[in-house]
């Protein structure tokens, strides 16, 4: 046990001090997808409602990840759900889809299949009729990406 | 990669006020652009970039797809079934191909 006490407080200072600045590297370089989240949602309210967004913990393969969301709304002609953006920051181009929902919908849910080139945060930006919006999100591990090159 | 051919899974018959789930999925690429070939040189962006749901002729539910889509694309959406009709899915690709596909539905 000659493994001092002294070095192994410092391997554990190390690692976590890079961990910390890995963490702080993600969150700071999307102003790209934050700038398009306040595109859309500029001049708006938020709205508090149950946005259910289901996507993996982990995704072992990035080249078919699975989104799906369930908003709660009526759906009824004077309050429905317009407008569903997915955004995945860590993508060459962060947008991924936008489903545009009309009251003949009758429930608020869709899903689909997307690519993750690493692992990332997604995004769910839901704008209702009457120009509130919700936003929801979450981080997918991404085991092998899935945006060739 | 084989021909395009677009599927949908519809319910043939559904009960009035019923909330269905159709599940669509075309077979396509959805080149992205960044993926290169064994030669080394870029295969151009060629991807399906949107997806209309029409029931009686009103848009009922629409995607705009981007780059990010996986290769197949998959969609799943609800629909409120309020009378009898047909359903006309099409998807677009870039450059203006148009991908069609109608199927029925009866109320009992």
């Amino acid at each position: 046990m000659n493994i001092s006490r002294r070095k192994a407080v410092k391997m554990i200072a190390v690692s976590s001090a890079l961990f910390c600045s890995g963490v702080g590297d993600v969150l700071a370089g999307k102003p790209e997808v934050s700038d398009q989240i306040n595109n859309i949602i500029s001049g708006s309210q938020a709205r508090e409602v149950d946005v259910f967004l289901d996507v993996p913990e982990i995704a072992e393969n990035g080249n078919q990840v699975k989104v799906a969301f369930e908003i709660e709304s009526p759906m009824s002609e004077s309050d429905f759900v317009q407008e569903v953006y997915i955004m995945a920051d860590g993508n060459p181009a962060p947008n991924v889809a936008k489903f545009n929902f009309t009251p003949y919908s009758g429930e608020c849910f869709a899903s689909t299949r997307m690519r993750l080139s690493k692992t990332q945060d997604v995004y769910l930006v839901a704008k209702f009729n009457d120009g509130t919006h919700s936003i929801t999100q979450s981080t997918i591990k991404v085991t092998i990406g899935g945006c060739g090159g | 990669m084989s021909k395009i051919k677009p599927r949908a899974k519809i319910p043939k018959e559904a009960e009035l006020d019923e909330v269905i789930e159709i599940k669509t999925l075309i077979r396509h690429p959805m080149h992205s652009g960044r993926v290169k070939d064994v030669d080394g040189k870029t295969i151009p962006r060629l991807i399906i970039n949107k997806f209309n749901a029409m029931f009686n002729g009103k848009v009922v539910f629409t995607v705009n797809l981007e780059p990010s889509i996986s290769s197949n694309p998959y969609i799943s959406f609800p629909f409120k079934v309020k009378e009898e009709g047909t359903f006309e899915l099409s998807w677009e690709e870039d450059g203006g191909n148009q991908y069609k596909l109608t199927k029925s539905l009866k109320v009992i």
